[in-house]
């Protein structure tokens, strides 16, 4: 732990801040403690007219090893990671090592240039070339502008873009947002809590952060200006980032925690209110790899199994094998329960090479995603929903499937068609689209559940794009407009004698999910870590105190006047400290 | 110097995993080991960055020269690289 001068947090007048406390908003509950990590910003160009002081020898030198660092440095980044990632690392490394840049960056040098203009430019003349070919070779521009600024920040000794992927200890990472691609390495050995200065409860940090159990705040104005190396006291419950804490505080915050963890691991057992209304608690998956995750938080299933991250970052569509064995490796990790598959869920905002949308969508949540996409590529959903049955096929599992983005009840019967036909035995959608709920009594006809995914739900019904941060206060399930949806959906699945689950980010919030039942939702589905939270909320409470808190958040004109009436009427949520 | 004259057959063309292998491959000799398209200019074959802005199709032609010992087998090789699939 770095003490003293060091840690100490600066202002802008050089003062210095130690205690100072900045507030934003508790994305996923728990104290966390750590030194700052910040993570570097943009690279800036190096100025056009720096010259060396005359050694163009030693300056060569100086470019040569900032070079041969950055390229062993992918290279063992790559190794660690395996796989995909290895040859993609292994090929930034081979650029880094390029004997044209080499030449290109010592002529430089020898004309006087400084070392981090000269690489600066060596690179520029490499990206025009590869910008101009267009499709593949654009795409290596990215990687090649991660090389140069690596190398940049390495002679010039700013820090070093992207996340260090192991760490001496756990660290608090902060950033203005964080990006997929900076996360793919993380672990819960390396990250002690996440900070932002962007991003609301659905961010992609936020996400992140709950499916690793991570403590994380999101739009903490300010937290960029953390000196590197600060201890940091995360409390994501309540929101609060505190620096240079004293220890008193870090000690008490250590016990907090540990006092509400013994309350979670007191409630165990299949989900269900205090008077034993069952409510099966499923666990939201990307692949096998979360399973573990899932069993050790005593999952009762899968509620939402997303697939696309079999398809990401490829060139080609996986074969139907491929899926076949991943789908079967969650199947049979669950016996007796059920399993819940999102078919391929792809669009604009999250593009597959092999998928190309028909055109720029200037706005593509709106545009042709989920299963718009299968209208266009049937042959994509023949092979997923073929590779799903062979599957389940001899699993004792219970196997369903559902489709994300569906509009109409059109929709609905198309899909529901498909899994009859690849002879798939339950088939649902997932209601994300206001007219979907407003009409869940039309489309529960066509398919045998519902899932709501409360994410696109609030996005779509408050009309607040989950990208643009500077509608975050928009993005909140709690808004009764979203709860009256959800109801509507719900009661349209029970007057049918059929089941609808919420799989979004609202079933993983212990208070949200309480209301959640009240309106008549039969399952939740939620990142594994929240699992003993919303089970130790639902046990604290009767079938009718959900109700009534349902009730009470409805009766209300706003997401903080609901969430307030429906805490009211929820008396055990105090032990949990919530 | 010893040259050869390759259809390249691989779906990516000469890029991705078949350039790096190429590229590889060439920087093993200790002499200089050129690429270039049918009728183009000739670019070092043991720079990635300037193999990769060729940017070779599937189906294109390329010339590989060099010159030195044991130039033939060298070439020999890497003209199986470049008309793999």
């Amino acid at each position: 732990m770095t003490t003293g001068d060091e840690s100490a947090v600066r202002s802008l007048t050089g003062t210095v801040l130690a205690g100072t406390v900045l507030a934003g908003t508790g994305v996923s509950p728990g104290a966390g403690y750590g030194p700052a990590h910040v993570l570097a910003g943009e690279i800036p160009e190096p100025d056009k007219e720096s010259r060396h002081d005359g050694d163009a020898a030693a300056e060569r030198a100086r470019a040569e090893r900032a070079v041969e660092e950055v390229a062993a440095d992918l290279e063992a980044r790559g190794d660690r990671a395996g796989g995909e990632a290895q040859e993609v690392l292994g090929a930034q490394a081979l650029m880094a090592r390029d004997p044209s840049l080499a030449i290109e960056v010592g002529e430089l040098i020898e004309r006087g240039v400084a070392a981090p203009r000269a690489v600066f430019d060596a690179f520029g003349k490499y990206r025009d070339l590869l910008a101009a070919a267009g499709g593949y070779l654009a795409e290596r521009v990215t990687d090649l502008d991660d090389i140069r600024d690596r190398v940049i920040a390495v002679l010039t000794g700013l820090p070093m873009p992207g996340v260090p992927a192991s760490a001496a200890e756990p660290f608090v990472l902060i950033a203005k947002d964080l990006a997929p691609a900076d996360t793919a390495l993380l672990s819960k050995d390396v990250v002690a809590a996440f900070v932002t200065e962007q991003g609301g409860p659905t961010s992609h940090t936020a996400i992140l952060a709950r499916s690793m159990g991570v403590p994380a705040v999101v739009g903490c104005a300010g937290a960029t200006a953390i000196a590197p190396g600060t201890p940091v006291l995360v409390d994501g419950a309540s929101g609060q980032v505190l620096l240079t804490p004293d220890p008193a505080r870090v000690t008490e915050a250590r016990a907090a925690e540990e006092a509400r963890r013994a309350v979670l691991t007191a409630a165990t057992g299949p989900g269900a209110t205090a008077d034993g209304h069952p409510v099966p608690l499923l666990a939201n998956i990307g692949g096998p790899r979360d399973l573990e995750s899932a069993l050790a938080n005593g999952a009762e299933g899968v509620g939402l199994y997303r697939t696309e991250f079999l398809f990401l970052d490829r060139e080609t569509a996986p074969s139907g094998s491929e899926q076949e064995e991943a789908y079967r490796a969650v199947f049979e990790a669950f016996p007796e329960g059920r399993v819940v598959v999102r078919t391929l869920d792809s669009g604009a905002d999250k593009p597959l090479a092999f998928l190309p949308p028909p055109e720029e969508e200037p706005n593509p949540a709106l545009g042709e995603r989920g299963l718009r996409m299968f209208r266009r590529y049937p042959e994509i959903m023949t092979a997923q929903l073929g590779a799903l049955a062979r599957a389940a096929a001899g699993v004792s599992a219970k196997v369903q499937v559902m489709a994300p983005m569906v509009a109409t009840a059109e929709e609905a019967e198309w899909f529901a068609e498909a899994c009859r036909t690849a002879g798939l035995a339950g088939a649902g959608i997932m209601i994300e689209v206001p007219s979907a709920a407003l009409r869940a009594a039309d489309l529960i006809r066509a398919v045998d559940f519902f899932s709501i995914g409360t994410n696109d739900l609030t996005q779509y019904a408050l009309a607040a794009d989950r990208q643009v941060s500077a509608v975050a206060g928009l993005q909140d399930p709690w808004h009764p407009a979203v709860l009256d949806l959800i109801a509507t959906a719900a009661s349209a699945a029970s007057a049918a004698g059929k089941g609808c689950g919420v799989c979004g980010e609202a079933a993983a919030d212990p208070v949200l999910a309480c209301v959640l039942v009240g309106m008549g939702v039969t399952s939740l589905s939620m990142g594994s870590p929240a699992l003993p939270w919303v089970r130790a909320a639902l046990s604290r409470h009767t079938l009718a105190q959900c109700r009534a808190a349902a009730a009470a958040a409805r009766s209300v004109a706003s997401a903080q006047a609901a969430k307030a009436a429906a805490r009211a009427e929820l008396p055990g949520l105090d032990a949990l400290a919530l | 110097m010893a040259q050869r004259t390759v259809s390249v057959t691989s779906e990516v063309g000469l890029h991705a995993r078949p350039a790096a292998t190429f590229v590889q491959t060439a920087a093993k000799a200790p002499y200089d080991v050129t690429v270039a398209k049918a009728g183009g200019s000739p670019v070092s074959a043991k720079s990635i960055l300037s193999v990769l802005a060729l940017d070779v199709r599937q189906g294109e032609s390329i010339v590989i020269s060099a010159e030195g010992d044991g130039a033939e087998e060298l070439l020999d090789e890497l003209a199986q690289i470049a008309s793999a699939s």
